[in-house]
């Protein structure tokens, strides 16, 4: 899994490639813990080269949610598969860190991996 | 009729999860199966196998995971074996967003993703024992595929 990083303010963006599973999830999850520091309000996950997710994913997507909510800020998933749009709709996950509008909007639900 | 049939062994480590659900989805290939049904069978495998290593075997890298593959027609059987700890109450561990491990960052999901993605899962369990999991998917016709 490649973790691709920049940041602006208070505002992280990660693009993650590769396959999202358990054998993966510990790596994902200390990478964007380390680049999370207490300036970071916002996440913005473009997982459009993710070309496979399961519930690890999951987990992973939602620990970092409810880092983000504990400091008040906030999670967005900017671009993604269709595939991994289906397993994260499945876990009712979708909803918390759908975009609101713009940015990238073209990118989402386009690409089958 | 195509019948077909495979076993594979191999160490409960996670880089192992990839590996069986390639294998499977190899293996599906042979019914020429859809993206979709082809992504469905491979996360499927790959939620089994993670709960056989982690669960079942408590992350010991010692044991070893079975898959079996079964093809009769364009019906594909997977059967995801451990001979680990076993599950006490299977009813609840199948609940949407239960999870054994809650500070492991584990989304408890991981039956949900296996029931919505196959048309049958089967869990069989003992404590002490092991676990197996046996999932079934019957594959669209190659005349229906676009």
């Amino acid at each position: 899994m490649q973790i691709m990083t920049k940041r602006k303010n208070g505002l992280l963006i990660a693009s993650l490639s590769g396959e999202l599973d358990h054998h993966s999830a510990s790596q994902v999850r200390e990478e964007l813990d380390e680049e999370l520091t207490m300036d970071i309000q916002e996440l913005e996950l473009d997982l459009s080269g993710v070309t496979f997710m399961d519930s690890s994913g999951i987990g992973v997507i939602l620990g970092r949610y409810r880092i983000l909510r504990e400091r008040g800020g906030s999670l967005r998933i900017t671009a993604m598969s269709a595939y991994v749009g289906r397993i994260l709709k499945m876990a009712g996950v979708l909803p918390l860190v759908s975009q609101q509008e713009s940015q990238s909007k073209g990118k989402r639900g386009t690409k089958h991996a | 009729m195509l019948e077909n049939q495979m076993e594979l062994h191999f160490a409960s480590i996670s880089q192992n999860e990839a590996f069986a659900r390639t294998v499977a989805a190899a293996f599906a290939t042979q019914l020429n199966p859809t993206i979709e049904e082809l992504t469905d069978i491979r996360t499927a495998v790959s939620e089994a196998v993670t709960n056989a290593i982690i669960h079942g075997y408590e992350n010991d890298p010692g044991q070893t995971v079975i898959l079996t593959g079964e093809i009769q027609g364009r019906s594909i059987v997977l059967s995801i074996r451990d001979t680990g700890r076993g599950i006490e109450n299977v009813e609840l561990a199948r609940q949407p967003f239960y999870t054994s491990q809650p500070n492991m960052e584990r989304s408890g999901m991981g039956f949900s993703v296996m029931e919505a993605f196959m048309d049958k899962v089967v869990v069989e369990s003992s404590p002490g024992q092991g676990t197996v999991v046996t999932l079934f998917k019957q594959l669209s016709q190659e005349d229906d595929h676009a």
